[in-house]
């Protein structure tokens, strides 16, 4: 018996006339992510992607794991190929799921068939199928409705496959098909979630991260590294560069009004990762900005910092609760990395009260008495540049 | 070196052109020479970045002084260690020659940490260090006793492991008092005197604080139990006094005593816990009839002899002299840069010494000091909020506790070692941005 994976696209099916972009897109995806585990053959027909082993069987737990972190994907689930034969179907899928039947109460049978060639017609097929596995597991007992397992049974061109329950998956779009864009990470719980909410939509990632030594430690620099690890697992590839922040922060502090702190740093974050983000053609940045949720992410202060860059800035979390962040997080594998507990850029030099209602004007003129031009230059200058694999 | 040479030279490379223009460009300005010092700046902190992520220690000058964190293993310790890997491999209950070998060894360390204690071999337990010794302690001995009374008394500046634990039995329906020091982080026998009564069945109070360097009165404790006539029994946290000043379990007329092998240069993995003969606690985990059923489990042979070896290195008098004259040293050169408070009262053990900047949080001035190869500890503040328990506890004033220092000597460090960390303490408050 033969196991291979069935893989349902997701809403690229939907697509007019790019459909075949992004699906070759996704195809190239699953392939590169495949070829570690083994090697297979990629057929697409028919909005599902046929993932087929060649040679000695590969371990289709890893490849499950996989898959599940690839986007653009509704649905997979791993089956069991056999001859186009009705008998071979039946003792196929007593064989394939004699695992799980037992430890289950009712099931039913849904049968496809795209070969009409096929002599019996779909609801055939599921009597003769289901028939047979409670021959064999008579402690089940069929339910159309509600049942603990569907087994599903499709006769295609080349063959007929036998499969249980399909599992969800990671939903979106193909990573590449989005662009690319430059995502702001400090360590926090929101960043990691803002950069796989839009890899979800396709976008390839850029990281910028400030470090500030000695006032942030090369740990809190680490930090960051095994969290874009983490996001790296559904993103792919991303290049890590980390910004020497300590003269500007030191600047501000001995400059500025100390209430103005936060707001202007942020001005320089995003004026020195739109630098770096067109120097890596990204086409946008991204933050983990969620409103009201600090000083720094109120209407107004957003007004300050939006103001000091052109490219448009997505803030996937903006409307989102701590609560909701937290359920990402912990999803994707973030937050026990998150909450390590080492100073960031962003909790060093924090002001005692710091303003939740900036005026632009304000901000200017403080900022004005520093010589920003160098500054940022300096900065951008003395990038480091990490590649995180997936 | 030849790392050092090659970073610099790839930077040369990637960033001589940008900065040649640079050059010609801002001259004249006053801004060339912030600029050059920042670009310096970035170049020494990679460099030394480098350098210290190959774990060349010795091709910068190291100064480490975080010696309650963990002491470097002497060569007595490293050298049996790897004779005991390499030569002798038995398990010391097989009955065969090569298990008898590993016996042995076994019992020649036990008997130097007896001795090392004033105490009886068969009264010295390895366990896997300080944390487990201290856990057999207090619910080993909680349990054993626990018809005979339900009050435990401790400090609220014990260690981790001993303030957990008694936690857990708060929670499973002990009472227990914890004992808060005062402002320089003392404990008074008057204070213990106060909270022991007859029902007391625990009492367990450690000898040297581990962030301050206090030291608490606990060889007056036993009198005190047996004043109440509380049949408490008394456990001590030797960890920081351990090899440092002398714990004599007689003098102390403790029933349970626990110390650590990698802070007295010694391996990480093996400390041990004195029991009094005839003293109950209740094993925690059961096993083969290792160590009188009281821990279980194949003895880890080499890092005991290796703790034994590290034992025999130690000579408390001159040793200890040698760095009761370092505390002095730094705390009178101390008093030259201003605005930095001494958190360790003046009776304190000389080996730690913990002060604030009230300037520098102290995560930053630690790495600060790191990145210049002085390692000390911060035992402290976070922005994050792990504040130290026990500086708190104190009630030190909140901005003392977050720019808070703990410094430990050991019998290696020298004068050049303090007048470095002076030196460097000195620029980092001029340069680092304050609080």
């Amino acid at each position: 018996m033969r196991e291979v994976m069935l893989i349902k696209l997701g809403e690229i099916v939907l697509k007019g006339l790019n459909r075949k972009n992004f699906e070759d897109k996704l195809i190239r995806n699953i392939k590169r992510k495949v070829s570690a585990l083994g090697e297979f053959q990629l057929i697409n027909l028919q909005s599902t992607i046929y993932l087929i082993p060649q040679g000695e069987t590969a371990d289709f737990e890893r490849v499950e794991k996989t898959v599940g972190k690839i986007f653009g994907i509704s649905r997979y689930a791993r089956a069991a190929q056999c001859d186009k034969d009705l008998a071979a179907i039946k003792e196929t899928a007593v064989e394939y799921l004699r695992e799980i039947l037992p430890k289950l109460r009712t099931f039913k049978v849904e049968s496809k068939r795209s070969d009409k060639r096929f002599a019996l017609k779909s609801p055939e097929i599921s009597a003769a199928v289901g028939e047979r596995i409670l021959e064999a597991f008579p402690h089940l007992s069929v339910d159309v409705h509600n049942p603990d397992i569907t087994v599903t049974v499709e006769v295609r061109d080349f063959g007929a496959y036998v499969r249980g329950d399909s599992l969800p998956g990671a939903g979106g779009i193909p990573i590449g098909t989005g662009g690319r864009a430059a995502v702001m990470i400090s360590g926090g719980i929101d960043s990691p979630v803002a950069a796989w909410m839009l890899a979800k939509r396709g976008v390839e990632l850029v990281a910028i991260h400030f470090a500030s030594p000695p006032y942030t430690s090369p740990r809190a620099e680490q930090k960051v590294a095994s969290l874009l690890k983490k996001v790296a697992e559904f993103a792919g590839k991303i290049t890590m560069i980390t910004v020497p922040f300590t003269e500007i922060q030191e600047n501000i502090k001995a400059h500025c009004d100390e209430d103005f702190f936060t707001v202007i740093m942020r001005r320089f974050m995003m004026r020195i990762s739109e630098i770096i983000a067109k120097k890596y053609r990204c086409k946008a940045l991204i933050t983990g900005e969620s409103l009201g949720q600090v000083a720094s992410q109120t209407m107004d202060a957003i007004t300050c910092t939006n103001d000091a860059v052109k490219m448009p800035i997505f803030r996937p979390l903006i409307g989102m609760d701590k609560d909701e962040i937290v359920e990402i997080a912990r999803k994707i594998e973030t937050f026990e990395l998150s909450i390590l507990p080492y100073e960031d850029c962003c909790t060093v030099f924090t002001p005692k009260h710091p303003r939740t209602k900036p005026v632009l004007r304000d901000v200017q003129r403080e900022e004005s008495k520093l010589d920003c031009e160098n500054l940022i230059r300096a900065a951008v200058e003395g990038v480091k540049i990490t590649e995180i694999l997936d | 070196m030849a790392g050092k040479t090659s970073i610099i030279f790839r930077y040369r490379i990637t960033h001589n052109f940008e900065f040649l223009e640079f050059t010609s460009r801002f001259v004249n300005s006053f801004f060339f020479l912030r600029k050059t010092i920042f670009l310096l700046r970035i170049l020494s902190y990679n460099v030394g970045g480098r350098i210290r992520a190959r774990g060349g220690g010795e091709a910068m000058s190291e100064v480490y002084l975080d010696n309650s964190a963990t002491t470097r293993p002497c060569k007595a310790a490293v050298d049996k260690i790897v004779e005991v890997l390499t030569s002798n491999f038995g398990n010391p209950s097989s009955l065969h020659e090569r298990g008898f070998e590993a016996e042995r060894e076994v019992e020649r360390a036990r008997e130097v940490i007896a001795k090392s204690l004033n105490a009886r071999s068969d009264e010295i337990f390895f366990t896997s260090g300080g944390t487990e010794a201290n856990n057999i302690a207090i619910f080993g001995a909680a349990d054993a006793n626990k018809r005979r009374g339900n009050k435990i008394v401790t400090t609220s500046v014990e260690h981790s492991s001993v303030y957990n634990p008694a936690r857990e039995l708060e929670k499973q329906g002990y009472d227990v008092v914890y004992l808060r020091p005062d402002e320089t982080g003392r404990i008074s026998i008057g204070q213990i005197d106060e909270a022991i009564d007859a029902d007391t069945i625990l009492v367990s109070v450690m000898m040297v604080n581990n962030e301050v360097g206090s030291i608490f009165p606990v060889e007056k404790i036993k009198k005190v139990i047996e004043k109440h006539k509380s049949p408490a029994v008394l456990h001590i946290d030797a960890v920081q006094a351990f090899g440092k000043i002398s714990v004599d379990v007689e003098k102390l007329r403790a029933d349970l005593v626990t110390v650590s092998a990698h802070k007295i240069h010694g391996p990480k993995g093996v400390g041990a816990l004195f029991k009094r003969k005839g003293v109950r606690v209740t094993p925690r985990t059961y096993g083969g009839g290792q160590q009188q059923k009281v821990r279980p489990g194949t003895e880890p042979v080499a890092l005991i002899a290796g703790f034994g070896a590290a034992a025999e290195q130690f000579e408390l008098g001159p040793q200890y002299d040698r760095i009761s004259q370092l505390n002095r040293y730094f705390r009178e050169r101390l008093v030259d840069i201003n605005g930095i408070s001494v958190n360790s009262p003046q009776d304190a053990v000389s080996h730690i010494i913990n002060i604030s900047t009230n300037e520098i949080k102290s995560e930053t001035m630690l790495h600060f000091l790191s990145a210049r190869g002085i390692f000390v500890s911060s035992g402290s503040a976070c922005a994050k909020g792990r504040r130290s328990r026990v500086l708190s506890e104190m009630r030190l004033p909140e901005r003392r506790i977050d720019t808070a220092l703990r410094i430990s000597f050991s019998k290696d460090n020298t004068r050049a070692d303090v007048d470095e960390l002076l030196r460097q303490l000195k620029i980092g408050m001029e340069t680092l941005a304050h609080i």
